[in-house]
């Protein structure tokens, strides 16, 4: 464990910046936390958490995968891919530190996806554990626990000071290069703050949310289930849950023609969406109701299919904040367990 | 307010009026209430609720409500009716099918805005007497309604029900004196640069989630053509700045004329981009090119941009170049 | 030291079939001079110009569009013209708003007598976007070489 006194903060920003990108939670012009490539003068925002997830650094919104010229009848691709620099993001919550777990298990198998792969090989994340998780949290529920993230490093904020600590060689490596700034710190500082934040998190509303009934094996019994139609019935079909969700891993690879050659690129894709996983045949869910049960089975039902039980969401409350008619994975989990 | 339109509902619903009606119903917490659909006085007991924080506009589940069939109740805000009307003057909702109770609004309030003066692990908020009470696990405390109002509440252009079967409350006026092009005016006194600059850094934030078109009560296109693969034009995401600007003038275009300023647009965007100002602007120049117009005012007027007149501004004439 | 390489602007003109575009046809038989910066679109009237074709020319790499079609009144389909001036009108004043140049948008009249009226204003129009420089505001990035 190190202490690092928050009036070497800025130091510390510094000397990780001089040698790597270093991206942090800052304030947008709009009073929202986004994340944002640190430089002297950039403060850290004090928002519990950033309006989108941080699955950009290893999933980013979109990104380029190859380009064609075309000369005559020839054909020449391009390998578009920039080396990817080593970064670190620092102040990363235990929901979305856990969510990069979740995107592993999709990326990470075979086939590996080698962009992917890339930027997790080369990003150091510091994670912060919660000090006053909000209404929406309920990652307790997900066996994740808001005061002991995951990540390379994890830092508690207690007085005066953040304490550190390393979790894997990378975060070692991390502190080490930084050692100066740092000095000896203290568990017994680090269980107090851990205390104080599982006394709040068992306060909140969500606290004691059970998925009993959804889960791994549920799939005949949840799919044909009447609720779905009323629970969908007011859902947009925007993308704003998928967009902001920390575990939405769909993409779609399209083409553009530039005019002077096609640039490939892969984007987010949502579910939600009329042209999801459109074919040749058309579209293999055509309503609303089809594309809402999609979402929210593969979270709650085909995702634990596939991987032990561990949900496809990590309870970092986004959705719930977000989405314009409030519908939620919440109100689906408690509408669907609710009754046998 | 939440006890008269239940008890409409149940009347209405008993004496066969209508078969549904389309509500609000409660959420996880004090401010998440989800629009539904009750289909009997049962169901309306158990789940319907009204408050400040209802804030959708209801009108646009009619296009999809009027496919159903049977007779729906609606309850809409001065606000909504215009928008209804609009969708009625395109005939995308049948009149004969909708049954609208008109309720008095006082302006929504905005969660953000209660979360923005310090409210942290909210459970409860009650409005009495005027006052709301905002229960946290920390303690609760007492706020004024006009604290947290909704931005375009503040700017509201009129408290009249432009169009209803029945009033519940008082029916109020146009509010003539209202502020809402006040920033786009503020806007166009800017330079180019500065407007650049601004626009820029709203629209950069754009995720491209569509919340916007997908609740904009004028955005009723089958298919839209950022949706479909053969339009050419199609995105998943703004790859590109300019895609971002492509969109939302695009879209902006599309509903200039029609966009009753209903401000729905801004109230879900996640990434708080003040949309309603790109509509504003369309609506601020049609009124000075082309003389006042309120897209839903009037069912039967013609819409600015499907009318001419011979002696009409030349577009070299309206103006904005800053030398 | 001289500039080696001079900027051209890339002009982009919707002409209508019936008039502006028998307009330009009239200035080249009539060698009238204008510069070879203007790429010419061709449609049927200018009412048939959607919002999306002068985006996609900005898109595309131009550096300002400019729509020329029937004098009020002289429209082949009777009205469609007045319909494009009400949409340009909004537009234009829309993509200023945006902080877009005004002077990279130009509607202009132009009947199939006017030769002399398309080149003079041809030759205006890529004077003007030639001293405004490359369009950055509205430029998409993948298009550029």
């Amino acid at each position: 464990m190190k202490k690092l006194c928050l009036t070497k903060l800025n130091d510390f920003f510094a000397a990780v910046a001089a040698k790597q990108a270093l991206y942090l939670p800052v304030n947008n012009k709009v009073g929202k936390a986004e994340f944002k490539k640190w430089e002297s003068g950039v403060e850290m925002s004090k928002a519990l958490n950033t309006l989108r997830s941080a699955k950009d650094f290893f999933f980013p919104q979109t990104e380029n995968l190859m380009e064609f010229k075309m000369e005559g009848k020839s054909i020449e691709v391009i390998d578009t891919r920039e080396e990817c620099e080593d970064f670190v993001v620092f102040g990363v919550r235990a929901c979305d530190a856990a969510s990069f777990a979740i995107l592993d298990s999709v990326y990470l198998v075979d086939p590996v996806d080698s962009y992917y792969k890339s930027r997790r090989e080369h990003g150091t994340v510091v994670t912060m554990a919660c000090g006053k998780p909000a209404e929406t949290c309920f990652c307790g529920t997900f066996g994740i626990d808001a005061a002991d993230p995951a990540g390379d490093v994890t830092a508690w904020e207690v007085e005066g000071a953040y304490m550190l600590r390393a979790n894997t060689e990378k975060g070692e490596a991390l502190l080490a290069s930084v050692a100066d700034l740092l000095e000896e710190g203290c568990e017994k500082a680090v269980e107090e703050a851990q205390a104080k934040t599982r006394a709040i998190m068992a306060k909140l509303p969500l606290a004691g949310l059970k998925l009993d009934g959804v889960g791994a094996g549920k799939t005949k019994e949840l799919f044909d289930r009447p609720e779905w139609k009323t629970l969908s019935e007011s859902c947009l079909g925007c993308g704003t849950c998928t967009f902001v969700c920390p575990t939405c891993q769909c993409y779609d690879v399209r083409d553009f023609d530039s005019g002077n050659g096609i640039k490939r690129f892969r984007c987010w894709d949502s579910c939600m969406y009329s042209d999801f996983t459109l074919m040749a045949h058309g579209n293999s869910r055509n309503s609303q109701v089809e594309r809402f049960r999609q979402r929210f089975m593969h979270k709650l039902v085909y995702y634990p299919d596939r991987n032990n039980g561990t949900f496809g969401c990590v309870g970092c409350g986004r959705c719930l904040a977000r989405c314009p008619i409030s519908m939620n994975i919440v109100k689906v989990a408690k509408t669907l367990g609710g009754k046998k | 307010m939440q006890e008269m339109m239940k008890n409409r509902a149940y009347a209405l619903l008993e004496n066969g009026t209508v078969d549904r009606v389309l509500g609000w119903t409660r959420g996880e917490f004090a401010y998440d209430m989800t629009p539904a659909v009750f289909r009997s006085a049962d169901e309306v007991k158990k789940g319907f609720v009204y408050n400040d924080f209802c804030a959708a506009n209801l009108s646009k589940y009619l296009v999809k409500e009027c496919r159903a069939g049977g007779k729906i109740l609606v309850f809409l805000k001065p606000c909504d009716t215009y928008s209804f009307n609009q969708l009625l003057a395109e005939h995308r909702i049948k009149r004969e099918m909708i049954y609208v109770v008109g309720i008095e609004c006082f302006g929504k309030a905005d969660v953000e805005k209660v979360k923005e003066m310090g409210f942290e692990g909210i459970t409860g908020i009650t409005a009495k007497d005027g006052v709301y009470t905002v229960s946290t696990i920390y303690g609760d405390k007492a706020i004024k309604p006009a604290d947290v109002m909704a931005e375009r509440c503040l700017a509201c252009k009129s408290k009249k029900h432009v169009v209803y079967d029945e009033l519940i409350g008082n029916e109020g006026e146009v509010v003539e004196d209202c502020n809402r092009f006040d920033m786009v005016a503020k806007l166009e006194a800017m330079t180019p640069d500065e407007r650049y600059e601004f626009w820029r850094g709203e629209l950069s934030r754009c995720i491209r989630c569509n919340a916007c078109r997908n609740v904009c009560p004028a955005c009723t296109c089958e298919q839209c053509i950022f949706d479909n693969p053969n339009s050419g034009v199609s995105q998943k995401a703004a790859v590109n700045s300019f895609e971002e600007n492509m969109f939302h003038i695009i879209r902006a275009f599309h509903v200039a004329g029609r966009c009753t300023d209903c401000g729905e647009c801004s109230r879900v965007c996640p990434q708080h981009i003040p949309l309603h100002l790109l509509n504003r602007k369309f609506i601020k120049d049609v009124n000075t090119f082309y003389g006042d117009y309120q897209a839903g005012e009037n069912p039967e007027a013609k819409p600015p941009l499907g009318k001419y007149e011979k002696n009409d501004i030349e577009p070299g004439e309206a103006g904005g170049a800053k030398e | 030291m001289q500039d080696v390489k001079e900027f051209r602007p890339k002009i982009v003109a919707f002409c209508c079939n019936w008039c502006s575009y028998a307009g330009a046809d009239l200035a080249g038989s009539s060698r009238l001079v204008y510069p070879a910066d203007v790429k010419i679109i061709r449609v049927p009237c200018s009412c048939r110009v959607n919002p999306l074709f002068i985006l996609r020319a900005f898109q595309r790499g131009a550096d300002g569009v400019i729509m020329a079609g029937c004098h009020p009144g002289d429209c082949h389909y009777t009205s469609g013209n007045y319909f494009a001036r009400r949409r340009m009108t909004l537009l234009f004043s829309m993509l200023d708003y945006l902080g877009i140049e005004r002077e990279r948008t130009r509607v202009e009249w132009i009947s199939a007598a006017e030769g002399a009226k398309f080149a003079k204003t041809m030759n205006e129009f890529v004077a003007t976007v030639a001293a405004l420089g490359e369009n950055k505001r509205l430029e998409d990035l993948r298009c550029k070489k």
